[in-house]
């Protein structure tokens, strides 16, 4: 396959994340949808590795996962604790949180 | 590729749990892309940690907030999903015409950038347990940090004692139900434990339902020995 269409399959699934959290309104899939934008910046790091010869990129592809994990954790975590409260997995509630 | 059904199903499937189920099947269609592209280790890590890891959480927390709770499909504000969509679709077009017209050169591959470290893995070490050592040492901190702030925000404080046996059993005799509870009903077409059980003149007992199937719309149907029949 062509270098560069791993790339552009990266930006691909990248939009379809970010067309997710637009449309979708359970914060589980919004949350769903960002774990898919940075597996696309990871396809997209581990291509350009690829591409200019250089390991660096899988290491910073691998720091992304990790990091991801961790954010999963919280975000999950901050998702169950709204869901106690309101009984809503809904993010249009959440907004009564600024008052 | 199967990576794009994969996300494009996430994104238009109605219940989350099918929504999750897809995301598994992306995220290994990337492992397996990951392969293609020469980093095994990374492939192994993203179906270990992505599939494996992330997407059973995610299943864990859909059966806490509950795998019904599918999403209306109604607009909350309006043209929102078609602003959405031309968003998406200009932010891709974007993304995909300068990728495409600034990169054109072959792929140099990883065979050398390889062994001039000895080996693939050698490679991935030396770096990170070298070049980016300070980087992996804040991940971990992070990654503690994470762990402690879950339990914290996931941490339910208890502000009564917990009853005693000897209370338990004070109660239950003083109360006017000394026998146990009835159990839920098990009927013809459904025998979960959310189905209450019938009583002989045809209402429903809330008292043969567990605790967490009390509350309103957690009840599933039958209200009656017709309905029930149905």
């Amino acid at each position: 396959m062509n270098p560069n269409n791993y790339l552009i399959l990266a930006a691909i699934l990248f939009t379809i994340g970010v067309f997710g959290v637009l449309v979708r309104r359970n914060a589980i899939i919004v949350f769903m949808s960002v774990e898919l934008m940075l597996n696309a910046a990871n396809l997209a790091f581990v291509a350009a590795a690829r591409n200019t010869g250089t390991i660096d990129g899988l290491v910073i592809a691998f720091f992304v996962m990790v990091v991801a994990a961790a954010e999963v954790v919280v975000g999950l975590a901050i998702i169950v604790t709204i869901f106690r409260t309101r009984r809503s997995a809904s993010i249009d509630e959440a907004s009564l949180m600024k008052y | 590729m199967f990576a794009v059904i994969g996300a494009v199903c996430m994104v238009v499937s109605k219940k989350a749990v099918h929504s999750a189920l897809w995301v598994a099947f992306a995220m290994i269609n990337i492992a397996v892309l990951y392969f293609a592209l020469e980093a095994p280790f990374l492939g192994t890590t993203q179906i270990i940690v992505y599939t494996g890891a992330i997407m059973m959480l995610f299943l864990f927390v859909l059966m806490i907030v509950g795998v019904d709770s599918s999403d209306s499909l109604l607009e909350t504000i309006k043209g929102q999903r078609l602003l959405a969509s031309l968003f998406a679709l200009t932010f891709g077009g974007v993304i995909i015409s300068s990728i495409s017209s600034t990169l054109a050169s072959p792929s140099v591959g990883l065979a050398f950038a390889n062994a001039s470290y000895g080996g693939h893995m050698q490679a991935l070490a030396s770096l990170i347990f070298g070049t980016y050592l300070f980087a992996f040492e804040v991940l971990s901190a992070l990654l503690i940090t994470a762990a402690l702030g879950a339990m914290v925000l996931a941490h339910n404080e208890r502000w009564t004692p917990r009853k005693t046996q000897d209370q338990l059993q004070r109660e239950r005799t003083l109360s006017n139900h000394v026998t146990p509870m009835p159990a839920p009903g098990v009927l013809a077409r459904n025998n979960s434990v959310d189905t209450p059980a019938l009583l002989p003149d045809g209402t429903t007992s809330i008292d043969s339902l567990p605790n967490v199937f009390r509350g309103e719309g957690q009840v599933s149907k039958p209200n009656s020995i017709e309905e029930a029949g149905k």
